[in-house]
């Protein structure tokens, strides 16, 4: 286990080196000149000269590549070409609130869905399961703008249950915050709900069917007892490594759901630049998002390690 | 007292099994015997009353000391399965929470008797497992000290009903024995009406007070378990035990060439830093059955796998008519290929589920012909040609596995348990095929099998290995019936043979 | 048969059943918008482009059965011109991202060695990398056009194909029946093959879904179809700035998307329930 730990500590700076190389080269294939697309056609040639030297365009690229990535380290991120201010304030601001977000979601989706599973393992081949698995399965193929477009329609527009926008008003409480984060919190949970109760249920089904379920009942244990003792213990595993998987769909689905609701996250910010052709920012926003996709993917999988003991004490090599 | 009567059950209609009575008084042993689809697996859970959804008692009553199981309410139920009943099922290690210590588990079923958890050690000596064995989970314990926790868990209460599904299938013959006799030794103690489920009907003859024989879910038989062995009534319970091959049985004497064909020089073989083969060194003569036995992980199969070409590399030399064979079957020349064939252990995994068996036979063939005839050679009836493996029965599948093995006209064939995944019955017409095709061709088998009975039968040479190593290696005749190793002499006593050097010292 | 056969085909004749009825809904929704996609002109009763300053948002029912838009468009016949714009990169992408993960897939688990081990550490690697991130800065950065969106897709799905028929490669390389075909000197792929096509045709039919999911929705973050094009995505883009006064709008086309793509799940579930249950 300690060994595996270090193991996959060792890959990050790899991965952070390849994830940043792919990055820089995704920026570097911006067709036309970065210079012409911020200053506009209208611009002359030596003012477009002017900026690609302001800007360092004009020198190799794997000098710019390690002013970029040694510039990213330590804390300088550079400015923004169409917004004028720090990336690294703006983006890091960004991550705030699309943290925020994520989180309610995560909150919300994690009892909900693994509790859905429980319930449909438990009761499997019921009318119970038959919903919980068919509406899983519908609502995770759906994009997450889709049914957020639906929930809009139904909450926010006929009923008025919900803003439609998510950024709640400066100053306001708590409670305002989560009633406008609500619905695209919504709409994220919907998407991953599915896939979470689909692989808690398997879990609880073969758990509930084992043998030592089957033991623990001959031994004179109640349904619940054994449900409570055996079985939940038994769906953990698979439901870690379920909602390890669907925070990274989730953290995906910002984007569409950020431009939806038009909230200030850093989805929204990166589609803007990519828009924009505004590099810096791009480049700062897609590594920022590419490390806290490595960061789940690397707690998830210790999470599931450390959860089952026949991997955490080395039977199981996987 | 236990007491069925006339109990018929179906699953959705399907009658599994009819109108089986019998009864076991308290402190004796009843022996339920069948083969695959008798019907023993479902009475031994309608025992419980722990029918698979679908299932249901039709009909009959079963009675533990004066109370109607089938028709007890749920709460009653509960508590007549925790104060009455304990069962042992087969492959303990699902049988147990993997999530969860020993000692957890243990004291939850200790807590259900209304014993305290301080009793887990005393549990755990009772099936003589040291005490630290509770800080352990499941997967950290091997198979045959699983099965002694379920036991235990099985101990914690005063059972009057103690079913016994199977409870050593899956161990090696030794584990099994030490299993058994540790359930026999507790016999006087648990004083409950104990039943044993087993396809097994020489280990059951040798346990029980009583046997029951089922076939197709009737009791064909039933009596004293000396009795039915020695004089059976019914021609299935006939059947049954004059294909179970015995050690010591009439055999045929035949003669085979003595120029070797295959041998094997120095083979050491490793997984990382456990040697699987240590210096393995052996020869197959033209013609001659060689029978290698030894418990799981004695290296068997992999220098079975190795004569194949199959499996790891590792160190030593294989010739084939004096002529080196590269270690890897890629490296092998077609000819060389052709010379050597297997027949796989898993009826389910050796033929290709997605070809007929009329494709699987010609694509072994090559150049296409004579696929009736290989299917005549391995009796396997014509119209079984045009179907997939999916619906062919176990012993067909293994007939067809022979049947390719024979395709390229071979030298030798390594049989890498071919029946022990078949019931006795079809077992006893494979092992005659197999040995009607070697007297025909002259073909010689290395031949491998955990069932000492049926390596009697079949070889003419016995190898033993045991860690890696051959131990013992001769005449089937002298290695079997007067052997001289003592883990040889272990492994006869363990499948119920006593060696006959040692019968007389003892009577 | 014994009992415990008995109940298992009881349970599967059940879940068969199940499966049959979805399977039909599915394969239905299908095959109806691949339908409208390839004959909308016939069958929309307006040009989805013809504007009419008249008519602007007209509520569902009377001339316009769904009602139009900020220009008067009928929402109708927009939203089945919209199924040919998605239908023409998701198939595409689809068996572009099947054919190179299947074969690289197969050619890891069949060669194994090393060559598996490379293939494996890149493919980790790439998967690593957060695939809406990829889509977006590839798409972003080199241009609008069905060829860019099917290229990134059929890329993104190319790891995840690969991994799945890798794996059971791997489970049928271990048999003893493809052993045995070694042992003899044969084609192992050509034995491997017919057993690993139900797998291929589940990832194709799910990788399909995920197809329609990733176009529509490039689509609705302004990345695929020009603005103005009646394709479903950005409809529901355009339109939801007129949400409080057209919701039929942006529920038409969201309405599109859903039912298309629960089709294929349905279709897809449907097919590896079977394989399972087989």
């Amino acid at each position: 286990m300690k060994g595996f730990l270090l193991r996959r500590a060792a890959t990050v700076p790899l991965t952070l080196l390849g994830v940043s190389l792919l990055v820089f080269a995704a920026t570097e294939l911006v067709p036309g000149d970065v210079a012409r697309t911020i200053l506009g056609r209208e611009a002359s040639q030596a003012s477009v000269t002017a900026l690609r030297e302001q800007l360092g365009l004009d020198r190799p690229w794997i000098q710019r590549y390690a002013d970029w990535l040694g510039g990213f380290l330590t804390g300088d991120w550079g400015e923004s070409y169409t917004l004028g201010v720090p990336v690294h304030d703006l983006v890091l601001d960004r991550l705030g609130h699309s943290l925020l977000l994520a989180g309610v979601a995560f909150a919300l989706l994690a009892p909900v869905a693994v509790g859905l599973g429980l319930w449909a393992g438990v009761r499997h081949d019921r009318a119970a399961d038959r919903v919980i698995s068919v509406g899983g399965l519908a609502f995770g193929a759906v994009p997450e703008f889709v049914t957020g477009v639906i929930l809009l329609v139904v909450f926010a527009v006929k009923l008025r249950w919900f803003p439609s926008g998510a950024q709640a008003p400066e100053g306001s409480g708590p409670l305002i915050v989560l009633w406008h984060l609500a619905l695209p919190a919504l709409s994220l949970v919907l998407l991953c709900t599915g896939y979470v109760a689909r692989h808690v249920r398997a879990g609880t089904v073969a758990s509930v069917e084992s043998p030592y379920a089957r033991a623990a009942e001959l031994r004179g244990l109640t349904r619940g007892q054994v449900v409570r003792r055996h079985v939940l213990r038994n769906s953990t595993v698979p439901a870690a490594s379920a909602l390890g998987v669907q925070l990274q769909f989730l953290l995906g689905g910002l984007v569409s759901v950020e431009l939806l609701f038009t909230y200030p996250g850093i989805g929204a910010l990166l589609l803007q630049a990519a828009v924009d052709k505004d590099l810096p920012v791009l480049q700062a926003a897609a590594l920022v998002l590419g490390l806290l996709y490595m960061v789940i993917v690397l707690g998830a999988d210790v999470a599931y390690r450390l959860l089952d003991p026949r991997v955490r004490l080395g039977a199981v090599t996987s | 007292m236990i007491t069925v009567d006339g109990l018929s059950v179906a699953y959705q209609g399907v009658a599994v099994v009819h109108d089986v009575s019998f009864s076991i008084a308290p402190g004796r042993t009843y022996g339920l015997v069948g083969e695959s689809g008798s019907g023993k697996t479902t009475l031994g859970r309608a025992l419980g009353r722990h029918l698979p959804s679908g299932g249901a008692v039709t009909a009959g009553r079963i009675e533990v000391d004066g109370a109607d199981v089938l028709a007890l309410p749920p709460r009653e139920l509960r508590a007549w399965r925790a104060s009455a009943l304990a069962v042992v099922h087969q492959e303990a290690g699902s049988a147990l929470d993997p999530t969860m210590r020993v000692g957890a588990q243990l004291a939850e079923a200790l807590r259900i008797q209304g014993r305290p958890r301080g009793d887990v050690t005393g549990l755990l000596a009772k099936v003589r497992l040291p005490g630290e064995v509770a800080r352990r989970y499941p997967h950290q314990l091997s198979g045959g000290q699983q099965q002694r926790v379920v036991i235990a868990a099985a101990l914690a209460g005063r059972p009057r009903l103690l079913v016994l599904d199977e409870p050593t299938s899956g161990l090696d013959a030794t584990v099994e024995r030490e299993i058994l006799n540790l359930i026999w030794a507790l016999r006087a103690e648990i004083g409950a009406a104990i039943v044993l489920i087993s396809h097994d009907l020489a280990l059951v003859g040798r346990l029980c007070d009583d046997v029951g024989v089922l076939y197709a879910g009737r009791l064909v038989e039933e009596g004293p378990a000396a009795r039915v062995l020695s004089e059976p009534r019914h021609p299935y319970t006939r059947a049954l035990l004059d294909s179970a091959p015995r050690i010591g049985a009439e055999r045929a004497h035949r003669g085979h060439d003595v120029t070797p064909l295959l041998e094997v020089r120095g083979l050491t073989r490793a997984y990382g830093k456990t040697k699987v083969l240590d210096d393995v060194s052996l020869a197959i003569g033209r013609g001659e059955i060689v029978g290698l036995v030894g418990e799981s992980g004695s290296g068997k199969t992999t220098l079975a796998r190795a004569v194949a070409g199959l499996g790891r590399r590792g160190g030593g030399a294989i010739t084939l008519d004096g002529a080196e064979l590269p270690t890897e079957v890629g490296r092998r020349d077609p000819a060389t290929r052709r010379r050597i064939s297997m027949v796989f252990q898993d009826p389910d995994a050796s033929l290709n589920p997605s070809h007929t068996v009329r494709t699987i036979l010609t694509r072994a063939l090559g150049d296409g012909g004579g696929v009736a005839e290989l299917a005549a050679l391995a009796a396997l009836e014509p119209h079984l040609l045009d179907v997939r493996p999916s619906r062919l029965s176990g012993g067909q599948k293994q007939r067809v596995a022979i049947a390719r093995a024979f395709a390229g006209r071979p030298d030798l064939i390594v049989c890498d348990e071919p029946v022990s995944a078949l019931d006795v019955s079809v077992q006893a017409g494979v092992l005659r095929t197999l040995a009607d095709q070697q007297a025909r061709t002259g073909v010689s088998y290395l031949f491998i099998s955990h069932d000492l009975a049926v390596v009697y039968q079949l070889a003419d040479r016995v190898v033993v290995m045991s860690g890696g190593r051959i131990v013992e290696e001769g005449p089937a005749e002298r290695i079997l019936r007067e052997p001289r190793h003592p883990y040889t002499i272990g492994l006869l006593r363990a499948a119920g043979h006593e060696p006959s050097q040692r019968r007389r010292h003892v009577h | 048969m014994s009992a415990a056969d008995a109940t298992a085909v009881r349970a599967v004749t059940r879940t068969r059943g199940r499966f049959r009825v979805a399977l039909s809904v599915g394969v239905a929704l299908i095959a109806a918008w691949t339908v409208v996609a390839a004959l909308w002109p016939a069958l929309a009763p307006y040009d989805p482009e013809a504007q009419d300053p008249l008519a602007r948002f007209l509520a569902p029912g009377g001339a316009h059965l769904l009602g139009t838009d900020q220009f008067g468009r009928d929402t109708f016949s927009r939203m089945l011109a919209g199924a040919r714009p998605v239908l023409q990169v998701a198939p595409p992408a689809t068996v572009l991202g099947v054919l190179l993960g299947t074969a690289i897939g197969l050619a890891a688990g069949t060669l194994g060695g090393l060559v598996d081990e490379i293939i494996m550490r890149v493919l980790d690697a790439v998967a690593i990398f957060p695939a809406v991130i990829a889509t977006v800065l590839f798409v972003a950065l080199a241009g609008r056009s069905v060829t860019v969106m099917v290229l990134v897709i059929a890329g993104a799905f190319t790891p995840i194909v690969a991994r799945s028929v890798r794996a059971a490669t791997l489970v049928e390389r271990e048999k003893a029946y493809v052993e045995a075909v070694r042992l003899r000197g044969g084609s192992t792929v050509r034995e491997i093959l017919p057993n690993i096509g139900p797998t291929v045709l589940v990832e194709a039919t799910s990788r399909f879904g995920d197809a329609i999911f990733a176009a529509a929705t490039l689509s609705f973050l302004g990345l695929g179809q020009p603005p103005g094009s009646p394709d479903w995505g950005a409809s529901v883009s355009d339109n939801r700035l007129w949400l409080t006064v057209a919701p039929w709008t942006v529920l038409a086309p969201a309405l599109a998307i859903a039912s298309l793509v629960v089709g294929i799940a349905l279709t897809a579930d449907a097919l590896r329930g079977r394989r399972e249950h087989a």
